[in-house]
Formats: structure tokens, sequence, C-alpha cells
């Protein structure tokens, strides 16, 4: 889904502009305990996601537990 | 008939220059245009007829309706002569009374008095009757109607008969078919006195090509057409006013109410949704309110594997709040959660999301739009400022263009496809935009001027294929986004879309559509003058749902298509009350009217009235809902009138989370696939039992008014009120107006909303506040409500749903007519004579491929698993494509469909499913066990040959 998300905006804002979007997105959309699990995920290397979806889960402040 | 009480005028309205003339001694000024009858009647002078009604132009067929006019000669038909400045009329005279006593003997030879069930409903012997006619010199054997076309009573509908030895033949049923309905069904056969009226090619009703709407039955003036409940129930003693529960039209209805049970539900003529036309389920399939399936008394049980136990309201909802306590006390606040109904009433949406928020204290509150239109809410939001359609229904009469996408008008939002196709009788045009050849395709009258029969999953492609017509053809009104878009988004766009690789040719390839038909299509829509676009679930259930809905703005936007009558952007929203659960909140990352729950100045105000802290997270949406019970985070759930066992994707996946949790609390009417896995059964009351406002695709806010209390004792908002208050959080209404007040003052496009002002006015169209006191029937009228519209560059991305070797082909889903969603309502009425099963349509190519034969049964099977339906061949769907509905639970159609969703709202995907289709010998085993439990109801067929009632 992250790089669903990534795939839009890629298109819409250009590489450079759409980390900041995708991390909009999911800050806005994404219940905590999601976003807490994208950000380990990409702490444990993010196998899968597209450059523009792990820059912006790079970007993301993890959620209080 | 009509309804009771019901003045009917004789004909339609005019629109024109007032003019001033004399009837019967009165001054009377009415619209140029208007017939002397309507204006008689509207002056209370009204002239007797039988062949004209206010619904259906003149016809001038009965003789019965002329009138003097001073300075003209003869006696001319008041409802086919108009009005003119000065004129004197005379409607009561010696010669006029000579004339209609004539006539009326005449008819009352073919219908003597005292041949109708009930003299008090028909029209004639009432005029006979006032007219002092009881008998006629010229009845006799030779002149008898049943002599010359006799035929038995075609009793073959389930909700109406046709006794022809009581029709009169003054052509209203067929004139409303053709008028109001649009279908063509009906015709007078024969002439002089053997003319009758014929169903098709002379076949029974219910054989031919009637859709039961029963505009004819209304529109009959004798016994001929009649109700089948009125027959049985007689005269009414009480009529309410509400509003349909199924789609999303909304219809504006009047229950007639007769020793407390309803007797029949006749379309309301001040509805300003449905204009006075019904559809089978909202005329007639009423009946589910009062089945014998309905569950009126609490149930609980500690685990799903031990039989319900009926307990007391209180001890149930106890029960219930003690477990969400202790669920939340050992898994956490987050840990449980709720799903507002989108066939409840706005109030009582609201406090379920109210209860979630406030007394839960989480954000975990979604609703069944995520499954259909949250793509709508989402890329509307975006682009023009608001979540919702820009026009009221009736904008399509000034429309020339309409464009109608991933939608079926005809089988999911009929009422407002008789209003299309009359507006397409005019000369308006149609491109249609659907894998499947809808009936919108081509219907008497009507043809689609192009069907872009694209291939599932190329939406994005096609927009963008046309705005690249539009674009490089210059075809864009430049004036207009000048003046209220973006210009800066507008220029990507323009430069994205006028990119080669979204050119119609190059599409082509993707899309199935060949190029010259796109080219045509984009060029028709911008040219207008008034384009209008229509779209539903074909459009937003997709792993680009969004991004087509933002496709759709730019186009509308591009063009200049936005912000005026006869235009716009209309999602056909499914549900009664969708747009409604989604204005209320029930989402999980907004509050009411749409606002995030992170906006500190929003929370604020909901947290003052509220007195409660409230997160400002975002919550689960339901399909994560089901992914934290499988992780074991998310154990509690409250649900609210939506079955998201049969009605979500990829059923096995659902059940499975369903079992995972531990309290599943069931608020609802029957039981249904969802409750094989509650633990509180908490009985649901229907709309007939219900006060309280829904909202339709229009934004249109209307009353539903009780008709019989709550059969299980509680109204649903008193339920959801109960829980909270066993939860320790006050809630404290006394009347669903109360809770409507609350919600006007938390939300800047409801402020203005009253039940009194509702009443005033009818209905009211959000917004409606200081700057839209009476409401707001077109959207965006100046400037969006965002301020300038923005573009979005859409980048066609293919779904990974992908054909292969193994799943050649594509599956998409659909509705029809007669069914209604997952058919917990209409599988409990006869509706079930016309669909009593979903089948598969497939291709005969595919079929004959396979070595499949018209009702043979067929596996069908995906990745994410396989059930077995009865097969229909036809040239509906192209080939490669397949397609099913999914109203019965025992279809298993979302044992099939996958997890894929939009990227941006987790819509799911039911529209591309890859699939393979086989030959089978039989059910499934679990179809088989099922059945045996429930036997299906068989397709009904009432012979020819039937007893006339009284017999």
């Amino acid at each position: 889904m992250a790089n669903d998300i990534a795939n839009f905006f890629d298109a819409e804002s250009g590489q450079a502009a759409a980390a900041e979007s995708v991390r909009n997105h999911i800050s806005r959309y994404w219940e905590p305990r999601m976003r807490r699990a994208i950000i380990a995920h990409v702490d444990n290397g993010g196998a899968g996601l597209a450059p523009t979806a792990m820059a912006a889960v790079r970007k993301l402040v993890a959620p209080a537990a | 008939m009509y309804a009771k009480d019901y003045h009917d005028l004789g004909t339609p309205a005019a629109a024109g220059e007032q003019v001033t003339l004399e009837i019967d001694g009165a001054t009377v000024t009415v619209p140029a245009g208007t017939s002397i009858m309507r204006a008689a009647a509207l002056a209370d002078r009204d002239v007797p007829k039988l062949c004209a009604t206010d619904t259906l132009k003149h016809f001038g067929s009965c003789r019965v309706c002329l009138v003097e006019i001073e300075g003209r000669k003869g006696f001319p038909a008041s409802c086919t002569t108009e009005v003119a400045a000065g004129m004197k009329v005379h409607t009561q005279s010696e010669s006029l009374t000579k004339m209609r006593r004539g006539v009326l003997e005449l008819y009352v030879s073919e219908h003597p008095i005292g041949s109708c069930p009930d003299s008090s409903r028909c029209e004639l012997e009432t005029l006979a009757g006032e007219h002092g006619i009881t008998a006629s010199r010229y009845a006799g054997p030779k002149t008898a109607r049943h002599v010359h076309t006799h035929k038995p009573v075609d009793a073959s509908n389930p909700y109406f008969r046709f006794d022809n030895d009581l029709c009169i033949v003054c052509s209203r049923c067929v004139r409303a078919c053709e008028e109001t309905q649009g279908t063509y069904a009906l015709t007078i056969e024969g002439r002089g006195l053997e003319s009758r009226v014929s169903a098709s090619q002379d076949e029974t009703f219910l054989d031919s090509e009637c859709v039961s709407c029963g505009a004819c039955v209304e529109a009959c003036p004798t016994g001929a057409l009649m109700e089948k409940s009125v027959i049985t129930a007689g005269l009414p003693q009480q009529a309410v006013a509400t509003t349909c529960a199924y789609c999303g039209v909304g219809c504006a209805l009047v229950a007639e109410v007769t020793d407390g049970v309803v007797s029949r539900m006749v379309p309301n003529r001040n509805g300003r949704a449905n204009q006075g036309h019904a559809c089978v389920k909202g005329r007639f399939a009423y009946g589910y309110a009062t089945h014998q399936d309905r569950v009126t008394k609490p149930m609980i049980r500690k685990s799903i594997t031990e039989e319900w136990r009926e307990v007391s309201w209180d001890e149930a909802i106890q029960y219930a709040a003690s477990e969400f306590k202790r669920i939340q006390a050992k898994h956490g606040r987050d840990s449980i959660g709720g799903i507002t109904s989108s066939r409840c009433t706005n109030e009582e949406t609201f406090l379920v999301q109210k209860l979630v928020r406030a007394a839960f204290g989480t954000n975990n509150v979604d609703t069944c739009a995520r499954v259909c239109h949250s793509p709508t809410g989402y890329g509307l939001k975006h682009t023009l400022g608001e979540s919702a359609g820009t026009q009221e229904f009736v904008s399509v009469k000034e429309a020339d263009v309409m464009m109608v996408i991933g939608a079926s008008p005809t089988e999911a939002h009929p009422v407002f496809a008789s209003q299309m196709k009359r507006r397409l009788r005019e000369g308006a045009r149609l491109i249609v935009i659907d894998p499947r050849a809808i009936a919108l395709v081509k219907t008497p009258h009507v043809e689609a001027d192009y069907h872009l029969r694209l291939r599932p999953g190329t939406n994005v492609a096609i927009i963008n294929a046309l705005a690249h017509v539009v674009v490089t053809e210059g075809l864009t009104r430049d004036d207009y986004v000048s003046e209220r878009c973006e210009r800066d988004s507008y220029e990507k766009w323009k430069k994205f879309v006028a990119d080669p690789v979204n050119s119609p040719e190059a599409m082509e390839s993707i899309t199935g559509v060949k190029a010259e038909l796109i080219r045509g299509a984009a060029r028709l829509y911008a040219k207008g003058p008034n384009s209008a676009i229509y779209y539903g679930l074909g459009v937003t259930e997709h792993s680009q749902g969004t991004t087509m809905v933002m496709g759709i703005a730019n186009l509308a936007m591009a063009t200049g298509n936005l912000g005026r009558e006869g235009v716009g952007v209309s999602p056909l929203r499914g549900q009664n009350n969708v747009q409604g659960s989604c204005d209320m909140g029930s989402f999980p990352h907004e509050f009411s009217g749409y606002r995030h729950v992170s906006d500190d100045a929003t929370r604020a105000l909901f947290e003052s009235m509220w007195k409660v802290h409230l997160v400002s997270e975002p919550g689960l949406r339901i399909p994560n809902m089901f992914e934290a019970a499988l992780d074991g985070s998310f154990r509690g759930l409250y649900i609210q009138g939506e079955d998201i066992a049969q009605s979500d994707p990829n059923t096995a996946h659902v059940t499975a989370a369903l079992s995972a949790m531990e309290c599943i609390v069931i608020q609802d009417i029957f039981h249904n696939e969802t409750s094989k896995f509650a633990h509180v059964f908490l009985p649901g009351s229907s709309f007939l039992e219900k006060d309280g406002t829904f909202t339709n695709a229009e934004r249109r806010i209307s009353r539903v008014r009780k008709i019989i209390e709550p059969l299980g004792g509680l109204a649903d908002w008193e339920v959801t009120m109960q829980l909270s208050n066993a939860l320790g959080y006050r809630m404290d209404y006394r009347h669903p107006s109360e809770i409507m007040d609350e919600i006007a003052r938390l939300t800047p496009t409801f402020t203005g909303v009253t039940y009194d002002k509702i009443d005033q006015l009818g209905s009211i169209q959000w917004p409606c506040n200081d700057q839209a006191p009476d409401g707001t029937p077109t959207m965006h009228v100046g400037q969006f409500v965002r301020g300038k519209g923005k573009f979005y560059v859409t980048a066609y991305v293919p779904t990974s749903e992908r054909t292969s070797s193994k799943f050649p082909l594509l599956l998409t889903t659909g509705r029809v007519l007669t069914q209604y969603n997952v058919g917990a309502q209409t599988r409990r009425t006869q509706n079930l004579a016309w669909h009593s099963e979903d089948r598969l349509e497939m291709h005969p190519h595919d079929a004959e491929a396979r070595g499949i034969e018209h009702s043979d049964w067929v596996g069908v099977t995906s990745r994410a698993g396989d059930t077995v339906l009865r097969v229909e061949i036809t040239e509906k769907v192209a080939p490669g494509v397949v397609y099913t509905t999914f109203h019965f639970p025992e279809s298993g159609a979302n044992l099939i469909t996958t997890e894929n969703s939009d990227w941006a709202t987790n819509c799911p995907e039911y529209k591309v499913t890859a699939v393979q289709v086989t030959k089978v010998a039989q059910p499934a085993s679990w179809q088989r066990r099922r059945q045996a439990a429930v036997p299906a109801a068989p397709r009904r067929r009432v012979p020819r040959e039937e007893s006339p009632v009284g017999s």
C-alpha cells in the first residue's frame, strides 16, 4: 500500500517532493500502530519498499505506543 | 390510483410568463402553457376527467373534460387546450353536463357500476355517481367489455394484478410506462371495442419487459391495475410521508396505513429527488420490515460456538459494556471500535461515532462507504473541496451530454435512470464507459452515442486518453480554468495528459477501446455545451479508484462543466444513507463535516460540547480492523446495520478476523453472515420504525418518519445511547431532533438544518447555513469550495491483479434492479420472483471454449478462493470478462474477490479479479449444506389462468 501511495505521488508531485506527500498522507490516514509497524519495517531494512516510500517512512515521527 | 388525498391537477405544470384568465367567473393567473384543466384545478374548479393525470402529457381521448370558451365554437377538451390571456372559460353548463353524462354512460356500458373491488377508488364509478349514472342503456352482450377482450386476470406480478374487464382503455398506464418510467413495456392492442392493454408481446406482466415500477398501477383510474395489498387491506386511514430505505436516490414516499399496517407505499409527488416516481423496491418491497425472520429479543452468548440466549435489554447492554471495558483494560483503549450503518439515520450514525470517540475513547470508527465511495470523498475533496456530488438530480434536465462511467442506473438507481432516459429521449447525447453493455446502452428510444467497452481495471487509462484529446485538440475552456482553477496544477496536468503516452492510440492496447471511439467521445463531452458525468462503483472499487475520481474532476474542470445546472460530477451513492453516514463523521480520520481529527480547532469544539478528551490520531479503517484482529491488537467491535462477512472482499480473511475477536456486538434486524461471529445481538429497527433523516446522493436531507413502534422495543438511537451510558459516557437525548440540533451546532455545513426547516422545505440539500439558508442544490457556483479547483496528475498504474494462464478471465461485479446490496431486505420480499439467485454472466465464446452451456453450474476460482454459480450466457459481457452479483450469501461472490484496494482509501478492488471458470457438476459442498439448511425460494411463476379476486 505504501508503494501504491508512492506511485501516485511520484507522478503527481515528482520524486523530489513525493516523499513529503507520502509522509503527509500516511500521517493523516494511517492509524498509529500501522505507522509504527512500517517504521519498524524500515528500521529492519524496508524490504520491498519503493524508494519514495522508504524516504517517506524515514521522515515519519513514530507515534507513542 | 394515487395517494390518499392527492389532488390530481390533470396535466403537468408549465413554466412561462404569467397569464390571467377567467374560469367560472373567478380570476385565475397561471404560467403560459398551462392547460385549462390544470388552471381550473388550481382554482378548485376541477373539470371531470378520465384519461388525464398530472404526471403525464395530455392525451385528449376520454372526451369527459370538455369545457366552453366564450367566443370559441364547440366544446374543446380542457386537457389539450392551453390558457390564453383574457380567456373566459365555463366548466359547468347544461350542455356540458349532458355531454359528460353521455360519455360516462358509454364507459359504464363496458365497466358497470360496482365492477371495481372498491368503487370509492374507481375514478370512473365515482364520476358516474357524481353525474347520476347508475347504469347504461348501452350495456349488453354485444357491448360488454368482457365479450370482446376478456382475458383472465393477470396476477403474475407478485404485487399487483391487471383485470382487463375493468379497463377503460384510457392509456394512462401505457403513457406512464413510456413517459414516467421509460420502459415502453405496455401498448394498446387491437382497435375499437377490441382495444386492450397488452404487456410486451401479449405476455403476462411478470414475463414481459415490465420492471414493476408501479407507475401504471398508480396512474390507473379504475381497479383494472391495482395493488394486491390494497385489495386485501382496504382504504387507508393514515398517510405518513417518509423516505425510502433502499438506494441513494432517496425517493420521497408516502406510506398508507390501514389498521396499523402499511397497506401501500406510493411516491410523494412533492419529492424533489424522485419527482413523483418510485421503483419496485421502494414502492413494493417493504414487507421485510415485518418478516418472520425479524430478531426482536436481545441475545447474548459467551462464545460463538454456543447457542444464543435471549435476555433483557438491560442484561444485553450491560454485558456488551462490560466486555468492551474488559477488553480495553486488558488490551488497550484502541483494541475496540465500531462500524456505523449506511441504512440507519443520520442521527443514529452520529451517535455511534460519538459513542466510539467519546465512550470508547478511540477513532476506530468506519462505515460501509469504505468499500464503495470512499474514493469519491477523498478525490472530490482534494480537487474541488467537498466530499460529495455537485448537482441535484433534476439538473439532468439541462444536460446536453451525459457520460455514465462504471454505473448501471437502470439497475441501481432506477428512478434517476428514468429521469435520464426522459432527457435522452428529448435529444441529449450519451457516452457509456463500462466493460458491460448496460441496459442504458440501448433501451427503447435511447441509444448511447458511444459505448467505450473498456477492459476492467483500465479506467484511469481511458480518462487520461479522453483528457489527452480535450487538451491536444484545443477543447479546454481556458477562460473558465483561468478564473476558477489553480494555474500551476492545471499547467502541470495539461503537460502530463498531452504526452503521447496518454493518447487514445497509445492507450488502445491497454483499454481495448478503439482510438477513434475515444476521440469521438471526448469531443462530444467537451463540446457539450452542458456535459454531466455520473459515475458509480465501477469507478471507485479499483486500486486506482481515487485516481480515477480525480481524473473525472480534472476533465470536468478543464471543460468548464462544474458550477451550474446541467453539468457536474455526480457520484451515484449506493445506499439510502451512505452519504449521510460519511457526513456524520463515520470515518477514522474525520469528524462530521469532513474535518480531520488532527485539526485542533475542530477537535476543541467537539471536546467542549462533548465534555471529553478526544484523540487526534486517525483510527483504523475496516480492512485495518481485520488485520489488527488477526495480529491480536483489535478484539472488540460494535457493528450497527452492516453485514461485513457478506459484503466485504475475501470472505475467508474477514471471517478469520471476526473469529479472532473476543466481543462482537451486532445491532441489526435479521441474523446474517456476520452475526454468526457475534456475542451480543441487539435488535435493530427498519425504516418503518425510525424517526430521523437520511441524506441521499444529492446531499438532500429528508425526513424518515416512524409508522410502527420498534419491534424490538427500542429505537436504534436509544440502544446506542443506553450502551454509551452503560460505558459511563452519559447521553441524554429525548428525540432524534435533539441529535440533529447537536449535529447542526457542530457541523458548519449543517448549521441551518432543523426538523422544522426540513418540514417547511420538504428536504434540504447541505450546505445549509447562513450563506445558504435554504440549502445548496448546485455546488461550486462561482467558485469551488476549496477556492480554486486543483488538478491532479493521474498516471495510469495497472492493477497488480493480473490475468494469467491459470486465471485468464476478469471478474467484475454489480447489482440487479430487484435485489439490493447483500439482499437482507429484498431476499425477504416477493422480489425473489425476478431474481432468486446470483448468476455468472459469461460471453458465448468463453463458454463454448469451456464446454459450458446456459444454466450449467460453473466453478469460479481466483487467487483468493472459489465458489460455484449457475452461468448465464450473454453478450452483455465482452470476451474475457465475467460478471456476477452478490445479493445471496450462498453465491459466495466475495470468497473470490481479493484484498487489492485503492491506494488512498483502502476501497476494495471488487471490479477486477482474475478468475478461471470451469464446468462443474453441482454446487460446492458448503453451498449444498447451506441450501439443505435453508432452501432457496424457487423462481415464482403464477399461472396465467388465475381466479379473479373474489371468486
